[in-house]
């Protein structure tokens, strides 16, 4: 696109816009980022440690069960261990990664400079860092939280659990909260008022629209676990009795509360991943995804309803009848959205013109398993089945089909396909083909079985189990797939540094997609566009380069952003960005301290108070006139060329 | 069909109650492997259209067709669902029936990490202490009442019933019944703590005859010791902290943090199913029961061998 240049004009130079919106370099600069392609890729990285630190927990519980009786852990150590492994996969991988995904991408795939207050994001990525940190010293001191990840009153009170694990897992919960609102509020603002020009909603990508609905199910799912978390700490810190059935607390509420927030939880899990199946499915087939509306409003269903469907958590704790009959058919109800999306990216792979890669391996992949996670999530929504299954290994199973299949299997398609555009080189097709067979056939054998385990009546979170029950034979089965999985992620980890060292130069759009994230350099620059596109469809770059005139009179030498409307992506005004800053981590660490402090004593509440106003009143200091240059706007006009209209003198094609 | 152990599998069952569970099962498993066939096979065809079109190059086709394809899809899975929705809200009907005047009544309550369980009574002295083990009559229905005086515990016999919670500070009810005589074993699947493994339990469905026998054997106050060796045992039973935990009934010892050991030899297992009541398993409970069951209320008790045997003796007469 950058074949013509005007030579000398000022407002137009390149690297002059790529100076103005590069971070810092050195070491001190390194704290001060806030580029959201740098946050992202931090967070991205950091959520994948943690999937690989839970899986390990994983791969113990699996030696611990291979065989009945065994005394490879003991009972204080295993119930860490399943606790952490729980609260990590859910809290510090699935949640976050999901949510990186979106922090590097949606930017990228609504023409936007940046994200929307990408200083939060950078405050939000030192939480997410702090919190599990401070969950894995934990656990490291033997202090790991051991009452599961679902943490249930009275169990979780002081009475049964009088040392601070119980408060150590309320507190990371504290910490991953705030990280992900932080995130759902940039996210929803970036995607509603920084898409460029022509964007209208009709036209934004389904992975952004998967985006908005999990940022706003974060929004309103984890207020309950907030009031849920911060309750529960009271009880055992102040001796409040919430929860505390002898002063007349009631244990029931907590698990209320907990699944308003943990069912809702699911979805914001595996809603990205099915924004990511979209996304492939589209490209792979070339050509865009069939029954977009119906894709989106089945987004916005799943999202509504996965608000109704708490209580199937709790059916055998003797709800009224007719109650769980609404609960039933609300879980039930749930495949229509989802069965609507299968059968619209069916359709779009039997209409286009479909090439078999390797994203698309994990895609298909994603079809079986999550389709199975589906069944059976029918299943466990009848009540008197789940009486049955409820607590057993057959729910372990069926999470794990859905999880697994609905986030882990996207997400690692996500990552062949959107790799090439963070690191600029592209992953190996052959070993992402062994990766992905190692881990198809070692998930099926690990968790597969499982099923049938808790028919034969293994309950969940038990740390071993007596010869005689006859479990012994599945368990070993389980075990050995384990290992087939165990290797499909040290393939995929190979993959992945090998091309970062001689991976094939990807170029700006290696798989000739349609969205804006390719229409930048692989990796893109530090103000993502150059010369930001104006879109008029879904997949611009699948358009005539004639009908896509890009966007000009933002500055180059501030951060000069362009706000338009929501509905429409119509010009509405420009704003100037911040500038990196150390700010956003020093609050945090204040924040940090306050939060790890406060489960010892409730003064902390008070003396952190001070370091917190500190840190934020610097963060939002405002800026000295001048201090970024001249504040007068150099153009006659503040509007934009409409989409067709001929450019201004001295705009770059 | 059915299949697997007769002794705990929620497809193997013997009662109705598991029996309608199972084959609301069994509707479930077959509608949705049917539909998960389908569902392939679409997918199949689709993928092996989309690379023909490809190596093709075949232009766009009409999107009608597809539009009206979907839309039969997604009528047919509302229609999937309603069907199973009904036959799963007719299936909790049929589990909430219980047309019997003639139930026994059953409290469980949950410990950590063992079921106490006593047979309800209008005269206070017919009613029955017990841990563990609930003997039942074939063919009656038994109406169980639970709650719990520490954590949540969940009672579930996969060969008889679902689950239900027991919940501190709240009675939910549910009922049994076995349809034919065996031992059907439980576990608690609630997680409740450091030994949420070790906390199982045994329904024994005997004929009316044989239950009655049992039960008006446990109504019975405990034998006194006969030999010289259980003499000392109740003694050293008595003097020591044994009996500040634990009941036996015609004896002075009436703790009640532990399980009522009045009839304890009568029992098969001990501790929650981790041990039986061999002599041996009985000596290395009493020795130090942290080494089976770490984390459990009671402590290592340092005996003399002989003393040691002593109690066993004692303990095994306690039928």
């Amino acid at each position: 696109m950058n074949d013509v240049r005007i030579e000398g004009d000022q407002y137009n130079d390149a690297l002059r816009l790529k100076r103005t919106w590069a971070d810092p370099t050195g070491v001190v600069g390194w704290f001060r980022h806030i580029d959201h392609k740098s946050i992202g890729r931090r967070y991205l990285l950091t959520a994948f440690i943690f999937f690989l630190l839970a899986g390990m927990l994983a791969a113990l519980m699996r030696i611990q069960l291979a065989r009945p009786d065994n005394t490879f852990l003991g009972p204080d150590l295993y119930n860490q261990i399943f606790t952490m492994h729980g609260t990590t996969m859910m809290f510090l991988f699935a949640v976050p990664v999901m949510q990186a995904l979106g922090v590097y991408f949606v930017p990228l795939m609504v023409g936007a400079r940046s994200i929307a207050f990408p200083r939060l994001v950078a405050f939000s990525y030192w939480m997410f860092l702090f919190g599990g940190i401070f969950l894995f010293v934990a656990f490291f001191l033997n202090a790991g939280p051991d009452v599961g990840w679902f943490s249930y009153p009275p169990l979780a009170e002081q009475l049964y659990a009088p040392t601070k694990r119980a408060d150590i897992w309320a507190q990371l919960i504290t910490f991953t909260e705030v990280a992900a609102l932080a995130i759902a509020v940039a996210i929803i603002t970036t995607a509603f008022k920084l898409r460029t020009p022509g964007m209208s909603l009709s036209r934004m990508p389904v992975f952004v629209w998967a985006q908005v609905v999990t940022s706003f199910m974060v929004i309103f799912a984890m207020p309950a676990i907030m009031v849920a978390s911060t309750a529960l700490i009271l009880d055992r810190l102040v001796t409040t009795h919430f929860f505390d059935v002898e002063h007349g607390g009631d244990a029931p509420l907590w698990q209320h509360l907990f699944w308003f927030f943990a069912h809702p939880e699911v979805y914001i899990i595996f809603i990205p991943g099915t924004g990511l199946v979209s996304t492939i499915v589209s490209v792979s087939s070339r050509r865009p995804v069939f029954g977009y509306l119906a894709i989106v409003v089945s987004l916005a269903a799943t999202a509504f309803m996965g608000f109704s469907l708490w209580v199937h958590h709790m059916f055998a704790t003797g709800l009224p009848h007719l109650g769980e009959g609404f609960f039933t058919a609300a879980s039930m109800m749930i495949a229509i959205p989802t069965g609507t999306q299968v059968f619209c990216w069916i359709a779009t792979m039997w209409s286009g013109r479909l090439k078999i890669t390797v994203p698309m391996l994990w895609v298909l992949g994603f079809f079986f398993i999550f389709i199975i996670g589906g069944m059976t999530g029918v299943m466990v929504g009848a009540v008197p089945f789940d009486l049955q299954a409820h607590d057993t290994f057959f729910v372990v199973a069926h999470f794990h089909y859905v999880l697994i299949g609905g986030a882990v299997f996207p997400l690692f398609a996500g990552l062949y396909h959107w790799m090439p555009k963070i690191t600029g080189r592209m992953l190996s097709e052959r070993l992402g083909t062994a990766s992905f067979w190692l881990f198809f056939i070692g998930f099926n054998l690990t968790f597969f079985p499982m099923h049938i385990l808790g028919f034969e009546g293994m309950p969940r979170r038990v740390y071993t189990y007596p010869a005689e029950t006859g479990w012994g034979t599945l368990n070993l089965i389980a075990s050995g797939g384990a290992v087939f999985l165990t290797f499909g992620v040290i393939v995929f980890l190979i993959d992945a540094i090998r091309s970062l060292r001689v991976g094939v130069a990807a170029g700006d759009n290696p798989w000739e997609a349609g969205t804006l994230e390719w229409a930048t350099s692989s990796p893109p620059p530090p103000c993502n566009f150059v010369d930001p596109v104006t879109v008029a469809s879904g997949e611009p770059l699948w358009e005539d380069p004639a009908d896509r005139p890009i966007v000009v009179g933002l500055r180059n030498d501030v951060r000069d952003v362009l706000v338009t409307y929501v509905t429409d992506a119509s010009p509405d005004h420009r704003i100037e960005f911040p500038e990196p800053s150390v700010w956003p981590l020093l609050t945090a660490i204040a924040t940090s301290a306050f939060f790890i402090d406060s489960i010892f004593t409730p003064w902390a509440v008070v003396y952190f108070a001070l370091p917190l106003f500190v840190a934020m009143t610097g963060w939002f200091w405002p800026k000295h006139p001048g201090e970024t240059g001249t504040r007068v706007w150099p153009f006659r006009s503040r509007m934009l060329p409409k989409p067709n209209e001929p450019l201004p003198a001295g705009a770059v094609r | 069909m059915t299949f697997g152990s007769p002794w705990h599998s929620a497809l193997n069952p013997a009662g109705p109650q598991a029996a309608h569970i199972a084959r609301l099962t069994w509707i479930l498993f077959w509608t949705t492997t049917a539909v998960f066939v389908i569902v392939l096979a679409f997918l199949g065809w689709a993928l092996m259209r989309g690379i023909r079109r490809r190596r093709a190059s075949a232009p766009p086709s009409s999107e009608i067709a597809l539009t009206r394809s979907v839309a039969a899809g997604v009528v047919l899975t509302v229609f999937i669902i309603i069907g199973l929705l009904v036959s799963s809200i007719w299936t909790d009907h049929l589990l909430t029936s219980v047309h019997a005047s003639n139930a026994i009544s059953v409290a469980v309550t949950g410990h950590q990490w063992w079921w106490e369980v006593e047979y309800e009574d209008s005269t206070p002295s017919q009613r029955v202490r017990t841990a563990n083990e609930i003997h039942i009559p074939v063919g009656r229905p038994v109406v169980l009442k639970f709650t719990s005086t520490d954590v949540i515990h969940s009672f579930w016999a996969p060969s008889l019933h679902g689950k239900r919670d027991l919940i501190p500070g709240y009675v939910t009810t549910d009922w049994i019944q076995a349809d034919r005589a065996g031992i059907y074993r439980g576990q608690c699947a609630e997680f409740c703590g450091k030994q949420h493994a070790h906390m199982a339990f045994s329904v024994v469905a005997e004929d009316e005859a044989r239950f009655e026998r049992w039960l008006d054997a446990q109504r019975a106050l405990a034998t006194p010791p006969s030999t010289e060796a259980e003499r000392k045992g109740q003694e050293i039973f008595l003097t020591r902290t044994c009996s500040a935990c634990h009941t036996v009934l015609g004896t002075a010892a009436h703790g009640q943090v532990g399980p009522d050991l009045t009839h304890v030899a009568a029992r098969g297992t001990i501790g929650g199913g981790s041990l039986t009541t061999t002599h041996q398993d009985l000596v290395s409970w009493i020795e130090n029961s942290q080494a089976t069951k770490p984390g459990n209320q009671m402590p290592p008790h340092s005996l003399s061998p002989e003393d040691l045997d002593a109690v066993v003796a004692y303990l095994q007469n306690l039928r």
